[in-house]
């Protein structure tokens, strides 16, 4: 065989592995908005969840997860882009920062049930938080952040030296040149690297069942005093999430419509990570044109 | 003329390597040095020992003095920063910020606390104009700097220095990455500039430095071999080595 006809047949390989991916995702993804989609309606997205009779939504649950990936980026952007901007920014390349390094990327591979039993031993039990949305974003907080870390770490690291000389070169201390022109600069990668991360925050189960907890009470809709247990803000209420719904529904749903309803669901929340996924790269693309000039 | 910056058995290591050995040299107020010398020949490193930019690698070990108007840089209580603002910098690559023209040159005034559009308006006006650049971008002032060609992005990053009104300002092969007509109009702008600044250039490039120098310092393997007035150490040289790089027998 010559050269030539290796490099054809590598190529038909290569471009039938490709699709073979692509095509799993495709029917994957088909199969659940096929499923599902015809389940979504106003009312369906709106209404509470009913644990025996049909005809109950996921309102809350779509709320709860909002809510709960608003706090835990709340919690977790502040730290991460702290500790990403000392690592690439401060910190001397020597054995401690190493040692950080690697802790965060054995952190980042840990299980999400293992982060969840450990929330719940942490921030339930030994914190007296109960299951409680600030238990789930704590947990979630120790699962995004590895993650968000790393990415910021990397949006930095792309910075050209260049920019930072020319930072000191104007008499800029260290501290304005990270904030004023490092940081600016990798803003649209950093905010591509968030909204993904919120992506995989908005479909984590595992890690909320033991601490946001399984049920998701009645919420009341006119009052908005984070200090009442029913308010929809309140910190402290029990939090079922839209994946925790779902794995529920499936293990132990008695509901009449339990299929329709964790299809339906399932959708939804489908089409949320979708949704973050393209904002992310609408939004990184867009900054990055405004920066670049391109 | 007044001496305004000498340096004293300035040594630096890089580790355990020795690239600078105890360089003695003094320059005057006003007018263009050029540093010419073959490739890793410490002139690179000398021009950054000015201003303190070694003090960003690790592992860099710097001895001796460089006194700017009398006060020694490296003494513990210099204040970099404002060091900095007093000698600026312009790099072998072009690195405006990913902001706009305007926002590039009034960088350094608006950090230094100047709040009135006035007073930025025309610092912008009057450095595009010193980097001779203003023509070519008055009436888009805030389109992103990052858009105009290498030379245009290079004389913005010399109007951002000079917006700052340094008193020195060093050049790192502030041409080699352009092409020979944006060289030219940056040769030109230095020699305009050279009556109110005093420049020093690290160029490879021999005509270059014959060209717009008032002297010429020849570094070889980190030691100062000689410093004169331009036309002497092209024309006239003492040393054997200098006449050897000049005539093109090495480097």
């Amino acid at each position: 065989m010559n050269a030539k006809r290796v490099d054809k047949i590598a190529t038909g390989v290569l471009y039938a592995i490709a699709a073979f991916v692509v095509i799993i995702l495709v029917a994957l993804l088909g199969y659940i908005l096929v499923q599902g989609v015809p389940e979504i309606s106003w009312h369906f997205l709106t209404s509470p969840a009913l644990s025996f009779e049909a005809g109950g939504g996921i309102g809350i649950q779509l709320f709860n997860s909002f809510y709960l990936l608003f706090l835990a980026l709340l919690i977790s952007l502040p730290i991460s882009l702290g500790a990403g901007i000392y690592l690439n920014e401060y910190a001397p390349q020597n054995t401690i920062t190493g040692l950080i390094r690697t802790t965060i990327e054995i952190l980042s591979s840990l299980p999400s049930v293992v982060v969840g039993l450990f929330g719940y031993l942490f921030f339930v039990v030994q914190f007296k938080l109960g299951f409680s949305i600030l238990s789930g974003a704590f947990a979630l907080t120790v699962f995004n952040l590895p993650i968000l870390t790393r990415s910021i770490e990397e949006a930095l690291a792309n910075i050209s030296n260049d920019q930072r000389e020319a930072g000191y070169a104007l008499g800029l201390s260290r501290w304005e040149t990270v904030t004023k022109i490092v940081v600016p600069a990798a803003l649209p990668s950093i905010i591509t690297g968030v909204v993904l991360s919120a992506g995989r925050i908005f479909g984590e189960a595992a890690a909320l069942i033991y601490t946001a907890g399984q049920s998701a009470p009645a919420l009341n809709f006119h009052d908005w005093n984070p200090f009442n247990i029913s308010s929809p803000l309140s910190p402290m209420r029990p939090a079922e999430t839209l994946a925790v719904h779902i794995w529920k529904i499936n293990s132990e749903g008695i509901m009449p419509d339990a299929k329709a309803v964790s299809a339906g669901a399932s959708a939804v929340l489908i089409i949320a990570v979708l949704l973050f996924n393209f904002l992310a790269r609408w939004l990184g693309k867009r900054l990055y044109k405004h920066l670049t000039a391109e | 003329m007044s001496t305004i910056l000498t340096t004293e058995n300035l040594s630096l290591y890089y580790g355990k390597k020795q690239a600078l050995k105890g360089v003695n040299m003094s320059f005057d107020e006003k007018g263009i040095t050029a540093l010419i010398g073959p490739s890793g020949c410490g002139k690179s490193t000398f021009l950054r020992c000015l201003n303190r930019m070694n003090d960003l690698i690790p592992n860099v070990t710097i001895t001796g003095e460089v006194n700017f108007n009398q006060h020694n840089i490296y003494a513990p209580t210099m204040d970099t920063v404002k060091l900095r603002k007093e000698i600026g910098m312009v790099f072998q690559q072009p690195n405006p910020f990913p902001f706009s023209i305007y926002e590039n040159v009034v960088y350094g005034l608006r950090l230094a606390g100047v709040r009135d559009k006035e007073t930025l308006d025309a610092a912008v006006e009057k450095s595009l104009k010193q980097a001779a650049i203003w023509d070519e971008v008055k009436d888009r002032l805030h389109v992103n700097a990052l858009s105009l060609s290498g030379g245009q992005q290079q004389r913005v990053c010399i109007a951002r220095v000079l917006a700052v009104e340094p008193d020195i300002i060093l050049l790192d092969e502030a041409t080699s990455a352009l092409d020979p007509i944006s060289s030219h109009t940056i040769e030109m702008t230095l020699l305009n500039l050279r009556h109110d600044y005093t420049i020093i250039t690290v160029t490879h490039n021999m005509q270059q430095a014959s060209r717009i120098s008032d002297r010429t310092a020849f570094f070889l393997n980190g030691e100062l071999i000689e410093v004169n007035d331009t036309k002497q150490i092209f024309m006239n040289p003492v040393k054997q080595e200098t006449n050897d790089y000049i005539s093109g027998r090495f480097g």
